[in-house]
């Protein structure tokens, strides 16, 4: 199979990273050589597997709903780039 | 006393306890040393000023009962630490100063260890030589532009030099054991849902685990011993009665089974590696093992595999580096040209090809064809481990297909990076506990670490094998200080 750069395109518009020109003709070279590696996994029949999806063989615990941790808005916000009190700033998204 | 930093953990925290030698002593003796090896690029983040603070008041009131009194150490920087910068080698967490503190670290600061900086990795873990991080290469101290290994080269970069006493890393794909491998020292990856990932800054969350990295084996079970608990800030935490691998530790293993799997003698392993596992298989013997053949028959399909589980799992983990809540921004247009422009600008080369990877895997058409399909034969990986475990109490393996390579010779050519985890995906995707030990030399002197692989939960077991060896091996590492300024 091979991975052309309009699929390229199309896999950085869904991941939100721009690409270039050079930078996806470079993407496609690489993904190209390392899906032909993933390939290998067609050799082998899987129709009747169960997918693994947990190592863990355990069921997941349940806890109370209890509130833990209180008035952490100051900590939530303090790494954020760009605020304006005690809001997230971000491009103008509403015309 | 000079040789300060020459001293194993466990032969520190005796010394401060009898009161030998205090904190501060041994902190600056570290701090000292950390900065004259600048050259290594170990540390990301140094804190010096204030580890040296924290020993002296250690020492005013010293709590001798603790398992680590008044120890310094370094730690990988993918483990949050409060109000400590957390960068995970990456410049789109620049400038990240978490809020919060990992379940493991604070399990080790709980029992009186002392945060002395963070240490340098590939971009969110993703690499085998530490060359993806945004702060550069780290040099291997055996042997100047060598890698460490990765992803937790710092980590084993630093432990090797004698920066820090001990340390701890993560591993997803073989992080903690091939840096370990390539420096010649111990690493242990603990069984799936052993040690909480509350705090560390996620790759491939069915993968990730936190563990120690070590000078001897000792030194590794002790960390072990506190790190690895219960809780339930995650969920996938298992609730399992944790030994003290330290107390219980034994080079006894009379009689127990070790397995040596026939398809891990892939086709070009160099004759170095073949001959030091064969040696291992004589040292396991002299300890009174029982060697047995096994088969793993899906192991030719563990990398393929991994690399469509792993990236899937990254590009939603990493979803959320978005500009808008911390880290690295850049202007854009509007709100989604500033998305991708933070994306592109802020996220190496190797970690966007991840993402890739792992969004196309994922999208609409795709799903079946690779990700389920890598679940199914995840599967398969796993029924064969439970399979061996009937007939073996632990495996015997290499850690590594070769020994430390230099300085860009792999970065062109993903794949063959990727290669130098045959060994050690395979426990990952299983969820079991692994260690890599010292085991010999290659012909340029260049340390190999053999790997022992355990059932889950057994890392008393796999301890306990890789204590005896050690002991058979009497491994020496090479190191002249070279870098020392």
């Amino acid at each position: 199979m091979s991975i052309d750069l309009k699929t390229i395109k199309h896999i950085s518009k869904l991941s939100r990273i721009s690409v270039d020109e050079k930078k996806a003709e470079k993407l496609a070279g690489d993904l190209n050589s390392i899906f032909d590696f993933i390939e290998k996994l067609n050799e082998l029949k899987t129709d009747n597997v169960e997918p693994l999806t947990s190592v863990a063989e355990t069921t997941l615990k349940l806890r109370s709903d209890e509130v833990k941790s209180k008035n952490l808005r100051d900590q939530v916000i303090k790494n954020s780039p760009k605020k304006n009190e005690d809001y997230f700033v971000v491009p103008k998204v509403i015309e | 006393m000079s040789d300060i930093t020459k001293q194993s953990l466990s032969e520190l925290v005796e010394n401060i306890k009898s009161k030998k030698l205090s904190s501060n002593e041994v902190t600056k003796a570290f701090v000292e040393r950390s900065e004259k090896s600048k050259e290594l690029n170990a540390y990301i983040t140094e804190d010096y000023a204030n580890v040296l603070n924290k020993a002296k008041k250690f020492d005013e009131k010293p709590n001798l009962d603790l398992k680590l009194p008044g120890i310094p150490m370094a730690v990988k920087d993918l483990f949050c630490t409060r109000d400590l910068r957390t960068t995970a080698g990456s410049k789109i967490l620049n400038n990240f100063v978490p809020t919060y503190e990992s379940t493991v670290t604070q399990n080790i600061w709980n029992e009186g260890a002392i945060l002395m900086g963070k240490l340098n990795c590939d971009e969110f873990a993703m690499g085998s030589s530490n060359e993806t991080s945004f702060f550069g290469n780290v040099q291997n101290p055996i042997d100047k532009n060598l890698v460490p290994g990765g992803s937790s080269g710092g980590s084993s970069s630093a432990v090797a030099a004698q920066l820090t006493p001990i340390t701890i890393g993560t591993d997803t794909g073989g992080s903690i054991r091939q840096p370990a491998s390539f420096t010649g020292t111990v690493g242990l990856k603990p069984t799936y849902g052993s040690c909480s990932r509350y705090g560390i800054v996620a790759f491939a969350s069915s993968l990730d685990q936190a563990g120690p990295m070590a000078q001897n084996v000792k030194d590794c079970a002790l960390l072990q011993e506190v790190i690895s608990t219960y809780d339930e800030k995650d969920s996938t935490s298992i609730d399992f009665k944790r030994n003290e691998y330290s107390k219980e530790l034994t080079k006894d293993i009379k009689g127990k089974k070790i397995g040596i799997p026939k398809e891990y003698r892939v086709d070009g392993m160099p004759k170095e590696i073949e001959d030091l596992w064969k040696k291992g298989i004589e040292y396991a013997k002299d300890c009174g093992a029982e060697i047995i053949d096994i088969s793993l028959p899906h192991t030719n399909y563990a990398l393929p595999t991994y690399y469509i589980v792993a990236p899937a799992e990254a590009s939603s983990n990493l979803a959320r580096y978005d500009g808008v809540k911390y880290g690295f921004r850049a202007e854009g247009e509007n709100l989604i040209d500033m998305y991708e422009k933070t994306r592109s600008e802020g996220f190496g080369a190797e970690v966007q090809r991840r993402i890739m990877i792992g969004t196309y895997v994922l999208s609409s058409g795709y799903y079946d064809a690779y990700y389920l399909k890598a679940q199914k034969v995840r599967k398969l990986i796993k029924n064969d481990f439970d399979e061996a475990y009937k007939k073996v109490d632990a495996i015997l393996t290499p850690s590594t297909p070769s020994s430390a390579f230099k300085i860009g010779e792999k970065t062109n050519d993903p794949v063959s990076m990727y290669l130098n985890d045959i060994f050690t995906v395979p426990v990952n995707l299983a969820g079991l506990p692994g260690i890599s030990i010292p085991a010999g030399h290659d012909a340029k002197g260049y340390p190999l670490g053999l790997q022992i692989i355990g059932k889950a939960f057994d890392e008393q077991n796999i301890l306990n094998i890789a204590y005896a060896m050690e002991e058979k091996i009497n491994f020496k590492n090479n190191i002249t200080d070279w870098w020392v300024k």
